[in-house]
């Protein structure tokens, strides 16, 4: 393991006092933060050039029981081609699935750039063995998923049981790498070069409830080999916050700065609206800069924010909204 | 890149006269002098109106005016005045938005703090003391507490209308009337106000408002009618106001200069601490006389706070005020920007270290960037004096008891922040800072609940609060 910061994991206790060792964050003074830059006035070409970005950092999602290889045909064609009536809207970066719908997802977007993501680990709760947990990674990977969307014990990680939450990570990393990613693909830049599938590691800060928390999940994460760290599931309320992310956003800009390795956000759940799209992005080139401000580095998990980009897209260019019919379902 | 197109507040919602009178007995009334004086947008320099400058003879008249009224107002129930005062705060709350746009147009600060701080703060004040007026019998201060009379205010120009509400909410609340001098430099709102105070049908004379300089504020509180002077201002002034009111029977309150510590140990939580240090010293552009404008920092976590506040200041957007995306405006006069200039090149001359971030300045308008000065030293003018600009002293400490040592050893006392994760430390320190607020993990945070006021040079008696009642009752 070549990791930066590996060392500290040598044992419970150098991990747990590094991870309580980090810089406390204050609640009131973040969430003053978050709420000050929701303030910032996006309008006219900056509006038109955020619009354009979130579109193109939108992981495409769905997670539902209900889930079919149509449904999920379906929304990689949208995911492609996410306005049919105008081809200069650019394609979303990644459609994200159950395990078992990869194939057909990765069937549909053959040749198209936009990447699959799965979930796994026993999405969404987590609660089963590591056995487990690594098969589904390497049946998502085998099956050609490029990204994989893992969640942390987060029973163990309340417990105090770092150890064991980095340890899983470290084993969800190693089977991403050792399926090798089928996918890979043109689109492929920055993390993902030849490393097999991607790892995006769920902190679920819903649950783990404080921004101690999230700071000590986020840098635990990234410690143990994380491509990307990720607010939520999208089952658990809270989902993504915006103070969450700029928490999370202040720890990938520190793990860079003490270690060399950059390492990528995703807010997912509950970003509904481009005017919430927005807030995110002004969070990201406020907090941890504009090198950020790329698909590789900056995703946005969400499934119904699409249709309100396009329609803001379309008002940008037209002057006139259009109503919801006019955009696909999917 | 991620450019932010430029976002500016329309000013067509403000109507600004080419000229203004005096608000004198609910009337506007042309000063009995010639003098006037030019009123600028210091982002633009460009004019925005004529004002009156009042002689003494105004000044006599405006508190005549003040005097006539006072019988009445103070005669009526609580509850009636405070319907009065819950008018006003609802009229400046419809009229939020023109307010905003003309303080940041008299005053340079960014809209985004007129609009998200000063307003909403101005209407609080006066529907914090509307709910005094009928209720000064249980605040603690006897059975029937009286006012005084006349209160002649004087204000300052770092946030004028703000400042005019904390002048004049308690007055009013209390039973007294009013006569208040805005800066000379900022007179717009409180002539806006006074347009407040006929909507709401205040009646004549509980409020008079005289525009001019130091010789008016003069004039105003020399006068032998006013019974009561109010004075938010520089140390200089305050302390020869103190001077000339001494022996009469007048009672003073002054809220006056300031040097805070924004006191930060090892263990704090550092980018809010970071966050804390930016709003402590440029907001406003550091015109605020409770800015955290020395920052005291534990010398084993100073490299990295320093490092982060560097970044930190690389994203500060100073320029236009009006812009909603705008976080340091400009700085409100030429002779303000000459005596910041003035203190900052003394600090490089004693030594100290002075950086700012890489930050294009406009042509025209008085600006200046936010800078920092480390090595700083106790014995440096930079240090000690007040310099009401966005300039931070950057020193360190080493033991709790030496940064409550450095903090104190200044001549000011109005505010102090510290930050730590450790409540025992905090309250420890709480206890031993000299300054009239302390802020814990946070700074300039205020609240019309919160008394506010200082220690030695910086003034006394207390405004905001219960307290704040006190300064307008005959006790």
């Amino acid at each position: 393991m070549t990791t930066p910061l590996a060392e500290v994991a040598s044992s419970p206790s150098t991990l747990r006092a590094f991870l309580h060792g980090l810089p406390g964050v204050d609640r009131v003074g973040a969430d003053a933060r978050a709420a000050m830059l929701g303030t910032r006035s996006i309008k006219t070409t900056a509006k038109k050039q955020a619009i354009d970005m979130a579109i193109r950092m939108v992981d495409l999602t769905t997670l539902e029981g209900a889930d079919t290889p149509g449904k999920v045909r379906a929304m990689c064609a949208k995911a492609v081609r996410p306005d049919p009536g105008d081809s200069s809207v650019p394609p979303v970066a990644a459609v994200c699935v159950y395990p078992d719908l990869v194939a057909t997802a990765v069937e549909a977007l053959a040749g198209s750039g936009v990447k699959v993501a799965s979930v796994a680990t026993s999405f969404p709760s987590g609660r089963s063995s590591l056995e487990v947990k690594v098969a589904e990674t390497s049946l998502a990977v085998a099956a050609g998923a490029a990204e994989i969307d893992m969640v942390i014990d987060r029973g163990a990680f309340l417990a105090g049981d770092y150890l064991k939450v980095y340890e899983e990570i470290v084993a969800t990393k190693e089977a991403c790498g050792r399926a090798g990613g089928a996918q890979g693909g043109r689109r492929a830049g920055g993390a993902q070069g030849g490393q097999g599938a991607h790892l995006k590691v769920i902190l679920e800060t819903g649950e783990l409830a404080t921004y101690d928390n999230v700071r000590r999940a986020s840098w635990l994460a990234m410690i143990a080999g994380a491509d990307f760290i990720k607010t939520s599931t999208g089952k658990v309320s809270p989902a993504a916050t915006l103070p969450v992310t700029l928490v999370m956003l202040e720890a990938v800009r520190d793990f860079l700065a003490a270690t060399g390795r950059k390492v990528g956000v995703k807010p997912a759940g509950g970003i509904r609206t481009t005017k919430d799209a927005i807030k995110y992005l002004v969070l990201v080139n406020e907090t941890a800069g504009p090198d950020w401000l790329d698909p590789d580095w900056f995703r946005l998990g969400a499934s119904s924010l699409l249709n309100d980009l396009l329609m803001q897209r379309q008002k940008m260019a037209t002057g006139r909204y259009a109503g919801p019919d006019y955009f696909t379902l999917d | 890149m991620f450019e932010y197109a430029p976002a500016p507040e329309s000013r067509d919602i403000v109507d600004i006269r080419p000229s203004y009178g005096l608000f004198i007995n609910g009337e506007w009334v042309e000063p009995q002098g010639e003098e006037r004086h030019k009123t600028v947008n210091p982002a633009t320099e460009e004019v925005l109106a004529e004002v009156a400058w009042a002689g003494e003879a105004d000044v006599d008249r405006a508190v005549q005016a003040a005097a006539k009224a006072f019988p009445v107002w103070s005669a009526m129930p609580g509850a009636e005045r405070a319907k009065y005062l819950f008018r006003i705060a609802r009229i400046i709350q419809e009229r939020a938005r023109e307010l905003a746009v003309l303080e940041t147009l008299d005053n340079g600060k960014p809209i985004r703090e007129s609009r998200d701080v000063d307003l909403p703060l101005v209407a609080a004040h006066f529907f914090y003391y509307a709910g005094w007026a009928d209720k000064l019998a249980y605040a603690g201060f006897g059975p029937d507490p009286r006012p005084l009379g006349v209160a002649g205010q004087v204000i300052p120009w770092n946030f004028p209308l703000l400042m005019l509400a904390w002048k004049i909410a308690p007055a009013l609340a209390c039973g007294n009337t009013v006569v208040l001098k805005p800066a000379e430099t900022t007179p717009l709102t409180a002539l806006a106000f006074a347009d407040i105070c006929r909507q709401a049908d205040l009646p004549p004379g509980v409020v008079n408002i005289v525009t001019g300089a130091g010789g008016t504020g003069a004039a105003l509180v020399n006068h032998p009618g006013v019974d009561k002077v109010a004075f938010t201002g520089s140390t200089e002034v305050g302390r020869l106001i103190a001077r000339s009111l001494a022996g009469t029977r007048k009672k003073l309150t002054l809220e006056l200069g300031g040097k805070a510590a924004n006191i930060v140990f090892d263990d704090a939580p550092l980018d809010q601490a970071v966050e804390g240090i930016v709003n402590g010293i440029f907001f406003n552009q550091g015109h605020v006389c409770c800015a955290g404008s020395r920052l005291l920092v534990q010398e084993s976590i100073a490299a990295d706070l320093l490092e982060a506040l560097k970044r930190r200041l690389g994203t500060l957007r100073l320029g236009d005020p009006l812009d909603k995306n705008t976080d340091i405006g400009a700085i409100n006069s030429a002779e303000q920007l000459a005596k910041i200039r003035e203190l900052s090149e003394a600090g490089e001359a004693e030594g100290a270290e002075r950086w700012s971030p890489a930050c294009p300045i406009p042509d025209r308008g008085y600006w200046f960037p936010p800078t920092l000065f480390t090595g700083v030293a106790q014995s440096h003018r930079i240090a000690r004096e007040e310099i009401f600009g966005p300039v931070l002293s950057v020193l360190t400490f080493r033991t709790p008891a030496e940064a409550v040592e450095k903090a104190n050893n200044t001549p000011y006392g109005l505010s102090a922040g510290v930050w730590t994760e450790k409540a025992s430390l905090m309250l420890w320190m709480a206890s031993r800072l000299r300054a009239g607020v302390v802020w814990s993990n946070t700074f300039n945070r205020f609240d019309p609940a919160s008394p506010f006021g200082g220690f030695k040079e910086s003034g006394y008696g207390r405004e905001g609060g219960r307290h704040g009642l006190e300064g307008y009752l005959a006790l």
